[in-house]
């Protein structure tokens, strides 16, 4: 399986790391709200399809990356960097081009 | 100064070894730098620390991700967003880049006892590091100058390619010699000369 980083390319799965679902939302650390925080924790979509991953680049550049990988085929249909601010250093796909 | 030990001194056997006969196609050295410096920027920050990078080491980063670029003696490459590695031949460039990049802009941290860096030149350097790598190493997928970060059996390793036929690796110290003596075995079959 290739995952392409949006800074490094194509690599190969063994240099990134799977950091858990994608879709979960964090309570507010304050919130007493058990039924979320057991959400959180436990409750999982496991979908047969596209399902929004966190994958850390961890053998490469090192950047947390968000997947959408498809748990049937493997495919994955898109790759973003997970925090913003890497906006300008997303540039290799573009010069590939070129 | 205190003289630095190389951590590859037991396994450094300069000459040429394995199937030389019809020639060697690999030339294995250590460079040696006296400075191997990691600079990061904080997100926003990245213009600055590009242009700290000319004023200290008077390297013109090219843009985007990856790129790079060697003078011979001085050597800049991108791994990471906004994280830069800069080597010099001398000492003292953290302490020159500490006076430069603030912590309003980013962060110096000094590789220079960390890391050790392994030149790796000739025909064959391509295909052995291929061997090693999951990368692509030929020329229009890796320009000259550029950098790449990546792992050989969880080794994180950085790679610049200095020559058409020519790549710097820096790997951590404390693996570095084991890393080394893998790199001769898979030189072997090529013929190499360590200098």
């Amino acid at each position: 399986m290739l995952i392409t980083c949006p800074y490094c390319g194509p690599r190969d799965v063994i240099e990134f790391t799977y950091q858990g679902d994608g879709n979960r939302e964090r309570p507010d650390p304050a919130s007493q709200n058990f039924e979320a925080w057991n959400a959180y924790v436990y409750d999982r979509l496991n979908p047969a399809g596209d399902h929004n991953e966190i994958w850390q680049h961890s053998g490469g550049c090192r950047t947390h990356l968000r997947v959408v990988r498809n748990t049937l085929t493997h495919e994955i249909s898109s790759v973003a960097f997970a925090h913003g601010g890497h906006g300008s250093a997303a540039r290799r796909k573009a010069e590939d081009k070129s | 100064m205190v003289e630095r030990q190389s951590p590859l001194e037991p396994e450094f056997h300069v000459g040429s070894h394995g199937n030389f006969e019809h020639g060697v196609e690999i030339i294995l050295t250590e460079t040696r730098p006296g400075s191997i410096v990691q600079l990061a920027a904080w997100p926003g920050e990245e213009k600055k620390l590009i242009a700290a990078i000319r004023t200290v080491a008077g390297l013109a980063l090219p843009d985007g991700a990856g790129g790079g670029l060697s003078d011979g003696v001085k050597s800049v490459f991108g791994f990471a967003p906004g994280k830069f590695t800069v080597a010099d031949e001398v000492e003292g460039l953290a302490a020159a880049f500490a006076k430069v990049v603030t912590p309003i802009i980013g962060t110096v941290t000094d590789l220079s006892h960390g890391r050790t860096a392994i030149r790796i030149a000739g025909p064959k350097a391509e295909w052995v590091l291929a061997k090693f790598f999951a990368i692509d190493f030929a020329l229009p997928a890796f320009p000259i100058g550029a950098g790449r970060s990546t792992t050989h059996h969880d080794v994180f390793a950085q790679i610049q390619r200095t020559g058409a036929d020519q790549f710097d690796i820096y790997v951590f110290r404390s693996f570095a010699r084991s890393f080394w003596k893998a790199l001769c075995h898979a030189s072997e079959e090529v013929g190499y000369e360590v200098q």
